[in-house]
């Protein structure tokens, strides 16, 4: 397969950013991290998505979606990337949806499915524990109770935790390999193989006593929670796919976001990127303009580069994603995820270095996206979590 | 025009019929490759009989015209050629400068009875060419060459000096560039000459390199009598003609990236250094290096891949095979350290029989040159940030 957008896959993109240029541009987003807004992206915003079938790219046709795939869910978060559109679109229209579509049993898919396309219904994935993404090292248990599960423990970064009607939560309902212990701070024990036994996904409806949630405001002015769970109780029916198999559910359906998330993590890097050539080309110092200067042009077409190869090995996995039957963990993912996530930190710092004071002030909006590339980079895995995956895939 | 799918069958028929066994193992090093010439002794009659085979068919320059020696296919009979070579593991026949970069620039720039007389003996792997581009004081700055060519009406009079001339110790001819005009600006006064190396007046000195001993030489030119139509284009329009070659060499070195290691390098490590018990190699920060490293190299090769993709949609990147040039050479030398890295101290050896010779050694300072030769990173760079980006300057 050519590693080029087809002409579909082209105007998705473009129409996604014209529409997110119009409707949401960056004094959008400084208009609602001033505001202090509560929810922290435009629910007006998220409809129009639905009824343009954006939410609902990943749902199959049959439940009201547009039954697309990974490299049209890319183009989308793309636009989102550069444009900052603050949104649900990853928690639910991709991890949600990929979840539900491929594991859900048939009364979860009739339930939930057409909801999350008609923009009527949010998730969020309640996964990592600690400061470090780790997804199969988990302390939070589900045990069995009154006929269903009793969920105790604590989550962070569950990005639209406060406004997810349904949160996915990942907890232990088996032991991992007999002797390791869970212990989060046994730093010796990397995430191997074997800790994907022993997990249960549970769908927790946000309102389900004992959730209790902490909305956090990040650095990039987007909204994620910490949420403790106490004696949280559910039926047996909340369980996502088989009990104990939830590890390779996780393991898919995190390639899938985290695939897309390198979408946006390019958006991001081009369009610092665009910026910045804007400005070597327009502003004046020592009688000239500054993009005269070798260095300056050095570095910049290095970046170029780098976003070049980045931009080819991101389509290249969600074309393989898109290609395959959900089949274990797929390496070209962490290549991807970690090489998206270093090029758009080099993108952005070079954005702020090259812009010089004024790239430093907030009413300049180049800060915005240096800000939006940490949590993006951070979240499902940075590039050192994916270059360490990308080996142990790879047999060293 | 025939069926392609008949041509595949027919073509694959020809190469199972007429391809020597010999010639379907895999080139071993330097020794094992066909240049031509009038100096090259055959290693073998296999070898021999291969690219008489080829040659009668002119498929040793598939998309050549017939007229001039060539196998006059279509791109795509001669990407199926190529498939089919590759399927049955036929070796390329003959490697020439003549055919990578001397013949396109005839083909476009060459009058009639220059194509009629060149063409067919590159063809055929008689003639072998080298390059006359570089000197000591014009290397990047290839413009201000000054090797002189003085217009005597019906010759010229050819004073100077190249260096890096690869192979000219083994070549026939060579394409070379002179300085024609001294009182225009420098670009504009070079001229492109084809001459034969046994003239009188022409010397070569091989260059030892810090790697040991190299195709590279110096090429001497000492009052060297050229005929008038050996001038290739217009007087004083050869830089034309050099920037068209330069493009071509650009790709031939760009693939230098792309050409992997027999083993991906992170296995390669794990089997030479050994593990950890959770399987992990045993130099943690060394592995982290490689994990890096094979990420970037998959990543460049499907850069690679894409921008072809593009081009045979007709969007194609000018000025891309800077890029592909440019982050190759730094890939390939990244490469080799790691290699020395993985091999420590065995790896430093350099004579022994079990290094063999200091193979991976001599590789590893050879690819310091990646970044230098075919135009340095940092005039890549510079192509790149004009070219692509369009930022200002000369």
């Amino acid at each position: 397969m050519a590693i080029v957008l087809n002409d579909t896959q082209d105007m998705l993109r473009d129409s996604a950013l014209t529409f997110l240029r119009e409707n949401a541009p960056i004094s959008a987003l400084r208009a609602m991290r001033d505001s202090g807004d509560p929810v922290g992206f435009s629910r007006e915003l998220w409809q129009r998505f639905a009824d343009l079938g954006l939410a609902g790219v990943l749902v199959p046709e049959a439940y009201g979606g547009s039954g697309l795939g990974v490299v049209e869910a890319g183009v989308i978060m793309e636009a989102i990337g550069r444009t900052l559109a603050p949104s649900p679109f990853l928690s639910t229209a991709v991890i949600g949806a990929s979840l539900l579509t491929h594991y859900g049993s048939d009364a979860q898919r009739d339930a939930l499915l057409p909801a999350i396309a008609s923009g009527r219904h949010l998730t969020a994935l309640a996964l990592d524990e600690a400061g470090k993404h780790r997804p199969f090292r988990l302390a939070t248990r589900a045990t069995p109770h009154a006929g269903g599960y009793r969920i105790d423990g604590t989550k962070q970064l569950v990005v639209d935790g406060h406004v997810a009607d349904t949160l996915i939560v990942a907890a232990r309902t088996g032991d991992a390999r007999a002797g390791q212990a869970t212990n989060a701070a046994n730093a010796v024990n990397a995430a191997g193989a074997d800790d994907t036994q022993g997990i249960t996904l549970l769908l927790v409806p946000r309102a389900t006593p004992g959730v209790r949630i902490e909305r956090v405001v990040l650095a990039d002015a987007t909204q994620a929670t910490r949420i403790v769970f106490e004696g949280v109780q559910v039926p047996a029916d909340a369980v996502l796919g088989a009990v104990d198999g939830g590890g390779a559910l996780l393991e898919r359906a995190l390639d899938i976001g985290r695939a897309v998330l390198s979408s946006e993590l390019l958006g991001i890097a081009d369009e610092a990127f665009a910026r910045t050539l804007a400005y070597l080309k327009e502003r004046r110092q020592f009688g000239k303009i500054i993009g005269e200067f070798q260095a300056l042009q050095h570095r910049a077409a290095h970046l170029f580069t780098e976003l070049e190869l980045t931009r080819a090995i991101v389509l290249r996995c969600q074309q393989r994603l898109d290609e395959s039957a959900p089949d274990g963990p797929e390496p070209l993912v962490s290549a991807a995820k970690a090489r998206a996530g270093e090029t758009a930190t080099l993108a952005v710092q070079e954005g702020v270095q090259m812009h010089g004071g004024i790239g430093m002030t907030d009413e300049f909006e180049i800060g915005f996206f240096m800000k939006r590339a940490r949590t993006a980079q951070e979240w499902l895995g940075d590039a050192n979590f994916h270059a360490d995956r990308w080996a142990r895939l790879r047999g060293y | 025009m025939e069926d392609l799918e008949t041509f595949r069958q027919q073509t694959h028929a020809w190469l199972q019929d007429n391809c020597p066994p010999e010639m379907r193992q895999p080139v071993q090093d330097d020794e094992d490759i066909c240049w031509g010439g009038r100096k090259f002794r055959f290693r073998s009659e296999a070898q021999r009989q291969w690219l008489e085979r080829m040659a009668e068919r002119g498929w040793t320059v598939p998309e050549w015209p017939r007229e001039y020696g060539g196998g006059g296919l279509s791109r795509e009979q001669a990407k199926i050629l190529r498939e089919e070579m590759q399927r049955l593991g036929c070796r390329v026949p003959l490697q020439s400068f003549g055919i990578s970069m001397l013949g396109p620039a005839l083909l476009k720039y060459g009058s009639e009875a220059q194509k009629r007389e060149h063409l067919p003996k590159i063809a055929r792997g008689e003639i072998r060419w080298c390059q006359g581009y570089s000197e000591p004081n014009a290397g990047s700055d290839l413009a201000a060459l000054q090797t002189r060519a003085e217009d005597r009406g019906g010759h010229f009079v050819v004073n100077g000096q190249k260096i890096w001339t690869s192979y000219a110790n083994r070549a026939d001819w060579i394409f070379c560039l002179v300085r024609t005009d001294f009182s225009a600006q420098k670009h504009t006064g070079i001229s492109f000459l084809l001459f034969d190396m046994e003239t009188p007046g022409v010397t070569t000195r091989p260059i030892v390199l810090i790697s040991g001993k190299s195709p590279f030489c110096e090429t001497f030119f000492d009052d060297v009598v050229v005929p008038r139509d050996q001038l290739v284009g217009e007087l004083n329009g050869g830089w034309e003609i050099a920037k068209y070659l330069l493009t071509h060499e650009r790709d031939m070195i760009s693939a230098i990236g792309s050409r992997g290691f027999r083993q991906p390098l992170g296995r390669h490590a794990a089997k030479a250094i050994g593990t950890d018990a959770a399987g992990r190699l045993d130099e943690p920060m060394l592995r982290a290096q490689l994990a890096r490293f094979e990420i970037d190299e998959a990543a460049f090769g499907f850069a690679g891949e894409r921008v072809r993709d593009l081009a045979k949609q007709g969007e194609g990147i000018a000025a891309f095979s800077s890029v592909l040039k440019y982050y190759g050479a730094e890939l390939n030398k990244r490469r080799y350290e790691l290699l020395m890295s993985i091999g420590g101290s065995d790896a430093l050896e350099w004579e022994s029989e079990r290094s063999h010779q200091g193979a991976t050694a001599r590789a590893w300072l050879r690819t310091k040159a990646n970044s230098i030769e075919g135009g340095t990173s940092e005039v890549q760079l510079n192509i790149v940030a004009k070219r692509i980006l369009g930022l200002p300057g000369a």
